[in-house]
């Protein structure tokens, strides 16, 4: 999405899901809408910021997000937050007590799944974050559908005075198909009336907002039963199947001439039309991905019915597999013969991995391009949890093996959520060295700038957060600056501060080769030299492989000349030019 | 083409240009009337790994993904790719490898093989030529746009005069 000009034919645009959403959020009157980058989410805010009427942000992580956003609603302004499923863990506290509020302006939430975990550290199912927040749930099944629903959206959350989810998955959020657009409607701001009782969730008005809830949620639970975004398709009545979602697209592909229930508006639960449709039909089938949502609410209306067997809870579903969900057999586990990804060739994380390695220490690693480490050949991280346990995890590994141990850290996912953990660091006397791989970008999500980039999501300039003086003022005893190409340097200050008894940040920063694509002389190769051992191939660099010779043979449009591989040869193959 | 919709399987590796080929021919099917789907996925798979775009267009297009075993051109940007997910071939689909390998006999700029096996791609399907050189020029505005014509064209003659 960097190119600014929007192509457009006839009013008829090749949209994916998150394009179409935020088309639809502009067309619907959005003032505000804010975001953490996250696949496959991040496209909703690349798409919504080209727009002058809409103040959009890259916020600091998903909490901060949820809550800018949810604050530009109650202020009276038609606002969004979006993120991909694990973002919404972050944004739990906000979220779970925005529901007892309400909204005054509407607010819409979306959270793009990632069933098949494409890009993901899980595959939780989002429907469960609706019911238990017990806010409306929208899902559309294809990008025009999630466009025609944001209108919808907003109504509702207005109506009904309530944040509405609306719950994208990956084969949503990146398909792309025609899209009609329109004008945009201009919403007046509401303004703010303050209402103690409404906006201050003090225990005894958090009381009487609870009952709010369970009332609204009563007047909603009439409402799924007339919305237009659950319908019934009659065909052949022999087979009857309940399903939502892209599921329902797989299901219409393969079984072509049964008869539907699609649900778009699927939480609460529509359950008289599940009743009225189970009686037209001979067979229910309910058709979904992931967790058993509509299937135990089939059941607990005691309605007979098939569904997935429970192996296909587990990953996505294709439409190849709509047979077996039919049968109800078990889902046949075939080995992934896909590429793996690797990091780019010159990389910075790849120079610093290198030392990790030689240094044999123990990595807590985090979520990012520099999460690749973990793979072989380079095998330099042994954690990756969720964002900012770079920092975290090492404390708790530090406390309990004592030594030879680092944690390392992007500087977009520092900022998101490592400063609270460094905070913790010090002021619990943790001792040693937490190093931060600052390559100036957001990398795995495609380069999206954060505060210390200085860079607004406009592309306008801002305050740059200073990551070394933000160390400094969580009280850090040493802060070092490095390149990630010095391995001398690096491997210096790794030994020196890894066991000291001060703790240590180690700043690595050099840009990614995303964005600074300048390249060097690449790497010499003496072929006299080599011994065909491969070692050099241990750098994991796909710029460097072994020829039907045993040679090693380096690509000349790959290799950028970081020259990170050089030391990776003991017998001088690999030369800096 | 069962249900009147084709089905194309785009593969590569990150960085050849699988996503825009499909993306070329998803236009070129909406400029022809058709309803389009294309499906992708982004974030870890450009880091060099596996890159799939499933394309299908006819009257009305249900699911984003092509089902294994239905799809009508295999169109591979790496060999090794193309071995992986020729299973997905329908009984009669046909993999398009030969022209890839046509691309790299002949030589000429590495930077537009994929055009070539593009207009021969193009020339196997029902969209009018006219409509590809509008998504062409679409995709590339004036950036090599000249050269992507002209190498999309000797693609086509390949199989169409």
């Amino acid at each position: 999405m960097k190119n600014t000009e929007l192509p457009v034919s006839n009013n008829i645009r090749f949209l994916s899901g998150d394009e179409a959403l935020a088309q639809g959020a502009y067309e619907a009157g959005l003032v505000f809408a804010a975001a953490y980058p996250g696949t496959p989410s991040t496209e909703i805010l690349e798409y919504l910021s080209r727009f002058p009427e809409i103040d959009s942000q890259w916020s600091v992580n998903e909490k901060v997000a949820y809550e800018v956003a949810y604050g530009a609603a109650i202020a009276g302004n038609r606002s969004l937050y979006a993120s991909k499923h694990v973002g919404i863990n972050v944004a739990m506290d906000p979220l779970m007590t925005s529901a007892y509020i309400g909204v005054n302006a509407g607010f819409i939430f979306i959270s793009a799944d990632d069933p098949g975990l494409h890009s993901s550290q899980n595959e939780q199912d989002n429907r469960l974050v609706a019911r238990f927040a017990k806010v409306p749930l929208l899902e559309p099944a294809s990008p025009a559908e999630a466009k025609m629903y944001i209108p919808y959206a907003f109504n509702l959350s207005e109506k009904f005075d309530t944040p509405v989810m609306i719950r994208l998955t990956t084969r949503i959020a990146h398909t792309k198909e025609n899209v009609q657009i329109g004008e945009r409607v201009n919403v007046l701001p509401r303004g703010f009336k303050p209402d103690f009782t409404k906006y201050v969730m003090v225990p005894k008005n958090a009381y009487g907002r609870h009952i709010e809830l369970e009332k609204r949620l009563l007047r909603l639970k009439e409402e799924v039963e007339i919305t237009p975004l659950n319908r019934i398709e009659m065909n052949d009545p022999s087979l009857g199947i309940i399903t939502s979602s892209v599921s329902y697209l797989y299901a219409r592909e393969i079984f072509s001439n049964a008869s539907f229930l699609k649900l778009g508006f699927s939480y609460p639960f529509p359950e008289n039309l599940i009743k009225k449709f189970s009686s037209q039909v001979k067979e229910v089938l309910v058709i979904e991905e992931l967790e058993p949502m509509l299937e135990e609410e089939v059941a607990r209306l005691g309605i007979a019915h098939r569904a997935k067997h429970p192996s296909f809870r587990v990953g996505e579903l294709r439409p190849e597999d709509m047979l077996a969900v039919k049968e109800g057999t078990e889902r046949v586990m075939e080995a992934s013969t896909t590429r793996k990804p690797v990091m780019c060739p010159g990389c910075p994380h790849r120079g610093v991995y290198s030392v990790l390695k030689k240094l044999k220490l123990t990595v807590t690693g985090d979520i990012g391009c520099y999460t690749l480490g973990a793979l072989p050949p380079l095998s330099a991280i042994q954690t990756c949890l969720c964002m900012g346990t770079g920092v975290t995890m090492f404390e708790g590994f530090k406390k309990t093996l004592g030594k030879d141990v680092v944690g390392v850290i992007g500087d977009s996912t520092f900022v998101h959520s490592g400063i609270t953990g460094l905070v913790n660091a010090v002021y619990n006397h943790t001792k040693g060295l937490i190093i931060i791989l600052d390559n100036s970008t957001t990398a795995m999500t495609g380069t999206q700038p954060h505060p210390a980039t200085g860079v607004t999501i406009k592309g306008v300039p801002t305050k740059q957060l200073v990551i070394e003086d933000i160390c400094r003022a969580c009280g850090a005893d040493h802060v070092d600056i490095v390149s990630a190409y010095d391995a001398k340097k690096l491997e210096d200050i790794i030994k020196e501060r890894v066991n000291s008894e001060s703790l240590s940040v180690l700043i690595v920063r050099t840009p990614c080769k995303l964005i600074d694509r300048s390249k060097q002389s690449k790497v010499q190769f003496e072929p006299g030299h080599c011994k065909k051992c491969g070692a050099c191939l241990n750098a994991g660099c796909p710029a460097l492989s072994k020829s039907d010779d045993g040679l090693i043979k380096i690509d000349p449009g790959l290799c950028v000349g970081c020259y990170v591989c050089v030391p990776y040869c003991k017998f001088d193959a690999l030369k800096k030019p | 083409m069962k249900n009147n919709t084709t089905n194309i399987l785009f593969c590569g590796t990150g960085g050849q240009g699988v996503l825009k080929a499909a993306e070329v021919t998803g236009w070129a099917a909406i400029f022809a009337g058709f309803h389009a789907k294309k499906s992708e996925v982004h974030g870890m798979a450009q880091r060099g790994g596996s890159v799939e775009s499933h394309v299908r267009f006819g009257k009305e297009v249900f699911s984003p993904l092509i089902p294994k075993g239905e799809v009508n051109f295999l169109v591979a940007f790496h060999s090794g790719e193309e071995e992986r997910l020729k299973t997905f071939l329908a009984p009669d689909g046909k993999s398009l490898l030969e022209f890839l390998l046509l691309a790299h006999k002949k030589g000429g700029d590495p930077r537009y093989w994929n055009t070539y096996v593009l207009g021969a791609l193009a020339a196997h399907l029902s969209i009018p030529q006219e409509c590809w050189i509008e998504a062409l020029e679409h995709e590339f505005k004036t950036k090599n746009l000249a050269d992507n014509k002209r190498v999309f064209l000797e693609g086509w003659k390949e199989v169409k005069l």
